[in-house]
């Protein structure tokens, strides 16, 4: 049954969505950029399942960003090598930074992932050598083809609709972080990552790595959030400091938040229905940014565990299963 | 040089005011006020109604500022706040809802006010000259300001019988139960008086700086780095944070060009807070 809607859903978003829509790039752009940025989220996403309010995801996005703009433009590099790198680069990066700052918690750690995504814009407005400053890095070329073993797997993308490759991009991209944090989820790691979220000392007390465990987060987090800021900066061709500002950390914080901090597909959830129903206020003009914002809010003071909350709890999935629930079933089997 | 130091004094003087109504909301509350930024801002446009296009005494403006933003600070506490901390079950969810709260006000404060840049001129003029250096009436007005009202707070915080009773309030929300205290009014009173030092800091300071509707989001930066070096919840190291971060910004602006000052502020901040996470002042995880 699961099984069964899962694949219908794939098949709706793989084939009969970009079917419809080929030809209206509005529409297709709008389902692309809600792809990519659940993809971002979906690295925040874990950041709260190890308890930290990470507000740094911009941040890694622009250090992928800048990453493949400097790649394919100064080194010459195909895009398909600079966008692994891209992830790469934010990871190494989010492991540097985060060893010393995962040590924070609360509003602290909040606080200082939110300075760091202002860090990252300063830096990049400053390193004029390698970042351009202000005026950022443009005329980026689109993604070329990309062959193996002699046989072409991706077509250069200025020979086909280019709107329709960027959402195949986007759609390949969003399934493989799927992939990761779903396998990280129900995998042992996951578990160890939840017991860090409750309680880190007791964590510790029963031999749990604790500072190797919230970092691996933190770095997965922003390889996810690098890959974003990769597929961004192609399919705008450009990258400047402001790119990805803090309001867009807070807004990737705020789509996990509302689509569901205990499901999987929360970060996806959240972020195709908040940015499409963004979308869908934009003939209110100045008023659109403020029934916005009341709709967050209503959200949260009505569904305050998330919109995937609204289902029953026995068809969620990918739902974390309670520690507790689990124990108990394990204990009636055996008797 | 004294010019320099006597920037950074008012600098701070200035800034200790919008690091005392976040502190005081998140000891309270435990709730970091992203909103507050954005509360400054309106208490800007408000000071800049009154007093620049109605002409309004300056002080009368002043009072009215902080009742409206008073008033702004009860209704977000007793419509938004009260309900999600009582029905949610993860902690992050106070803080989210404050950033969902700052879109709320910036738009908000966009459609009412509009996107100029709005200052109100200095209410005193002339020039000061101190050891040497030169202080614009205005801005000295300002600090004086300032001082008073920090003093007043900490003074109400410390003598009167409602200031004991937000500190019992921050210090053991249950022993203060116990002890009698209204709790659910103290914590609205709490964020009615945090929010009208965030109004009353952007009225003193919309007469030195304009504000426009965008401020709100540095403004708020601003007062967590503030509240991060002295450690959050304490209210001398709000104080205290704020006159480091003034000098640190009056140096800075002297001596490095442009954004580079906060590049290294906000590089030594990271390096500071992982040899001392709770700040100078503060206790262990706030």
């Amino acid at each position: 049954m699961r099984i069964a809607a899962a694949a219908l859903a794939a098949v709706a978003y793989l084939v009969v969505v970009p079917a419809l829509l080929a030809d209206k790039p509005y529409l297709l752009g709008v389902l692309t950029t809600a792809s990519a940025l659940s993809l971002i989220s979906m690295g925040v996403w874990l950041t709260f399942m190890i308890g930290r309010i990470n507000i740094g995801q911009g941040a890694f996005a622009l250090v992928g960003g800048y990453t493949t703009a400097i790649l394919t433009t100064k080194a010459g590099l195909s895009f398909w090598l600079a966008l692994p790198l891209s992830g790469l680069a934010a990871a190494a990066a989010a492991a540097l930074i985060g060893w010393s700052i995962l040590r924070l918690r609360g509003v602290y750690f909040a606080m200082i992932t939110l300075s760091l995504t202002e860090t990252m814009r300063l830096l990049a407005l400053n390193a004029k050598a390698l970042t351009g400053g202000a005026t950022g890095i443009v005329s980026i070329p689109t993604p070329g083809a990309a062959s193996l073993f002699g046989l072409v797997v991706v077509p250069d993308f200025a020979s086909v609709n280019q709107h329709l490759a960027f959402y195949y991009l986007s759609a390949a991209l969003l399934l493989l972080g799927v992939a990761i944090v779903w396998r990280i989820a129900n995998s042992r790691m996951g578990w160890l990552f939840r017991s860090l979220q409750q309680n880190e000392e007791l964590a510790a007390s029963i031999g749990v790595n604790v500072a190797k465990f919230r970092v691996i987060a933190f770095a997965v987090c922003s390889f996810l959030g690098g890959l974003g800021g990769a597929f961004f900066t192609a399919s705008q061709q450009s990258i400047y400091p402001s790119s990805f500002g803090v309001p867009d950390s807070i807004y990737f914080m705020l789509y996990c938040f509302l689509g569901g901090l205990a499901y999987v597909f929360g970060p996806v959830v959240g972020t195709f229905i908040l940015f499409i129903s963004f979308e869908l206020l934009h003939g209110l003009r100045e008023y659109q940014m403020l029934i916005y914002s009341l709709v967050i809010i209503a959200l949260m003071l009505w569904l305050p565990n998330g919109l995937l909350s609204l289902r029953p709890p026995a068809r969620l999935a990918g739902r974390p299963e309670p520690a507790a629930a689990k124990r108990r079933r394990g204990a009636g089997q055996e008797a | 040089m004294e010019q320099v130091v006597i920037n950074g004094l008012i600098l701070g003087m200035n800034y200790a005011l919008i690091a005392l109504g976040l502190t005081l909301i998140f000891a309270l509350m435990g709730v970091l006020n992203f909103a507050h930024g954005q509360l400054y801002v309106l208490g800007g446009f408000v000071t800049y109604y009154l007093y620049g296009v109605m002409g309004l005494p300056f002080v009368l403006a002043l009072v009215a500022t902080a009742v409206t933003l008073a008033a702004v600070g009860i209704v977000m506490e007793r419509a938004l706040f009260r309900r999600v901390l009582r029905i949610s079950s993860r902690e992050e969810s106070s803080m989210l809802l404050a950033a969902g709260t700052a879109l709320l006000l910036e738009s908000s404060i966009l459609i009412v006010f509009g996107e100029k840049q709005r200052g109100v001129p200095p209410v005193m003029t002339g020039v000061y000259e101190v050891f040497g250096a030169y202080v614009p009436a205005g801005r000295a007005f300002v600090f004086a300001a300032s001082a008073l009202l920090v003093a007043g707070f900490i003074l109400f915080m410390q003598y009167t019988r409602p200031g004991r009773a937000l500190r019992a309030l921050a210090q053991d929300r249950e022993a203060a139960l116990l002890q009698g205290v209204n709790v659910k009014r103290y914590a609205m009173i709490g964020f009615a008086i945090g929010s009208a030092l965030a109004g009353l800091s952007g009225a003193l300071l919309v007469t030195v700086f304009a504000v426009n509707s965008g401020l709100g989001t540095p403004i708020s930066i601003k007062a967590f780095i503030m509240i991060m070096i002295g450690g959050a919840g304490v209210v001398s190291g709000a104080i205290f944070g704020a006159f480091v971060l003034g000098f640190v910004e009056a140096f800075g602006y002297f001596f490095i060009p442009g954004s580079i000052t906060y590049l290294l502020i906000f590089i030594g901040l990271i390096v500071f807070l992982s040899l001392r996470p709770q700040g100078i002042m503060g206790k262990p995880w706030g």
